[in-house]
């Protein structure tokens, strides 16, 4: 599968345009790279590919169809702060089933344990309810993972705990990843091939 | 600003003068070179080795009520000490919900009504009361927090960097402002913006200049570089730099240990609530051999650039009651004593450590060599003293 995104262009006001004629190609299995300066328009690419932004011109399709705005999108975005990303007034068990019936095959790859699932979000921290969020968007529906700077909070030893694990489940289930982030190192440890947002944006 | 900065450093005595006579030494982009050092040589050497604060043995709790009336108690630091020096950045390092904001909200007394906290901090060699945390806090402590969020979004730039003053130094600190914001390329028309006009990198600047205008003497910085691009990154630790060459002693909190040791001279390590470690910058090289704790050298070995080796399991939950070692999960090298009891907290190698396994590895050649590279600052402070 091939994910696409063509001729991509993206203002908040009239000419000023954050992303301008952005092309952008994403094969199943591959993990690549996205990096760029601040303010270069990588956090508003991965919203427009994940379809959480449908104010832009140009393309995004999968193997040359339109992804459908019904049913289960098989492109999820993972964010930087996951506290943002789920509700404070649900329990972390129904946060993590929102999407799917999460198998135990990942619940025990994320190294999630049954005693967080009567927790709320306040009472875990930033690592922990980072593997929920990813948990919760790696169902096996899912084609193409959007990692939008997800282990920027987090210590080193769990950053390297949390990519083993979604470099793993993405291997088994076929999934490219987009991995967004400033670290040069990690991109360069993470991904197959990296694309630089300021090269490929014609602003 | 960086340019002015060396042009400081080449035109020597002259520029610094003029700059001290505005405003004390307050915008000093030089210590060095000061001739001030000579004069309070002595006074200099006391400070050096007294710590501005002291952090002895702290423990932190919050009361909860768990169902109906029954209140329980959450221990969230334990047995915490550290030290913070003028002219010195220490860096706190560890994971989320290792307790590093809360340390910092204890120091400035900001801690919500239902926490508990007990042992002692000092500065200045003086017990730091609630009452002193409120008569310092904003002045001779202050902190840079971490994002443009914690600016008033309703109130012009400057207003809120010069803050409450009385009128008839409205003026000199309007004035004093500028000057600083000048140093740290914020255009006048920046002044009347509001925060939302901002820039990611132009609100940094501005939460610099807000514990900078202070003459803060201990500044705290929270979180202040998450998701920044290099460039930006680089700027922001450069401002830090900056005020720790001006004398001040800056904890800078933080969980990317990368950009805490680019300018940090020490690094202390966070886990549960406590430190497990405290480690001079030059100790963190190679497979981490230099440094004394199990987690510090997971920490090392986990970065991407060293192997992105993860150990398994994770940091206890705050309600999870622990006889032994904090880290004893995780620990490859753990024996039955680790399960009983906190471990001792030990000097070693002119670090600290809280570990029963961590023992003096002297390899005196290469440490010479990283001392040099490593404390350049230091040195040099000290070649002025014997001129």
């Amino acid at each position: 599968m091939l994910l696409k995104g063509e001729n991509i262009r993206f203002s908040y006001k009239g000419d000023d345009w954050v992303l301008k004629d952005v092309d952008i190609s994403l094969k199943s299995g591959e993990v690549l790279g996205l990096i760029g300066d601040s303010g270069s328009g990588k956090s508003t690419l991965c919203k427009i590919l994940s379809g959480y932004e449908n104010n832009y011109q140009g393309n995004v399709s999968i193997d040359g169809k339109e992804i459908g705005k019904k049913g289960y999108n098989p492109v999820q975005l993972v964010f930087q702060h996951p506290e943002k990303a789920v509700n404070p007034k649900w329990k972390m068990k129904d946060i993590l089933n929102e999407g799917h019936d999460v198998s135990q095959d990942i619940l025990d790859s994320f190294g999630i344990k049954q005693a967080w699932f009567n927790r709320w979000p306040n009472e875990l921290s930033g690592g922990e309810l980072q593997r929920f969020a990813l948990a919760r968007a790696l169902s096996p529906k899912t084609r193409f993972l959007i990692a939008d700077e997800i282990t920027t909070m987090v210590d080193t030893v769990t950053q390297a705990q949390i990519w083993n694990t979604v470099l793993d489940v993405a291997e088994e289930q076929n999934t490219g990843v987009l991995v967004v982030s400033h670290d040069k190192n990690l991109i360069k440890h993470l991904c197959h091939d990296t694309i630089h947002l300021d090269d490929i944006n014609n602003v | 600003m960086e340019n002015k900065a060396e042009i400081n450093v080449e035109e020597g005595l002259n520029t610094e003068i003029e700059i001290n006579e505005e405003f004390g030494n307050k915008l000093n982009v030089t210590s060095n070179k000061r001739p001030i050092s000579e004069l309070d040589s002595s006074t200099e050497e006391k400070k050096k080795t007294e710590a501005l604060l002291k952090v002895e043995d702290i423990s932190l709790s919050f009361t909860q009520y768990a169902s109906g009336l029954r209140q329980t108690k959450l221990n969230i630091i334990s047995n915490l000490s550290l030290e913070a020096h003028s002219g010195e950045i220490l860096a706190v390092v560890g994971s989320s919900g290792s307790g590093k904001s809360l340390l910092a909200h204890a120091i400035l007394g900001i801690l919500p009504s239902n926490a508990k906290l007990d042992g002692k901090i000092e500065y200045k060699g003086r017990i730091l009361t609630q009452e002193k945390k409120k008569e310092l806090r904003g002045k001779e402590i202050a902190l840079v927090p971490q994002s443009v969020n914690y600016l008033d979004p309703l109130m012009r730039i400057s207003d809120q960097v010069i803050g409450d003053v009385a009128e008839e130094d409205e003026k000199l600190m309007k004035n004093l402002q500028r000057k600083i914001f000048q140093r740290y390329d914020l255009k006048p028309e920046v002044d009347k913006m509001l925060p939302h006009e901002l820039s990611g990198g132009m609100a940094r600047r501005v939460l610099v200049s807000t514990a900078i205008i202070s003459s803060a003497k201990l500044i705290i910085a929270d979180e202040p570089t998450p998701g920044l691009d290099e460039k930006t990154l680089n700027e922001t630790l450069s401002y830090f730099k900056d005020m720790a060459d001006n004398r001040c002693a800056v904890i800078l909190i933080t969980h990317d240990i990368e950009a805490a040791l680019k300018i940090s001279d020490k690094i202390a390590v966070f886990y549960a609530g406590t430190v497990l470690e405290v480690a001079n910058a030059r100790d963190f090289k190679n497979n981490g051999e230099n440094l004394r704790h199990p987690y510090t050298r997971a920490l090392w070995n986990a970065l991407p650039q060293n192997g992105f080796q993860a150990i398994v399991g994770h940091q206890p939950m705050q309600d999870e009651v622990i006889d032994g070692c904090v880290f004893y999960e995780r620990c490859s090298k753990k024996n039955d004593l680790c399960s009983r009891g906190i471990p001792l907290l030990k000097e070693i190698d002119g670090g600290v450590v809280r570990c029963n396994n961590a023992v003096s590895e002297e390899i005196p050649n290469s440490d010479e060599t990283s001392s040099i590279h490593g404390h350049e600052l230091k040195i040099s402070a000290k070649e002025v003293k014997e001129v």
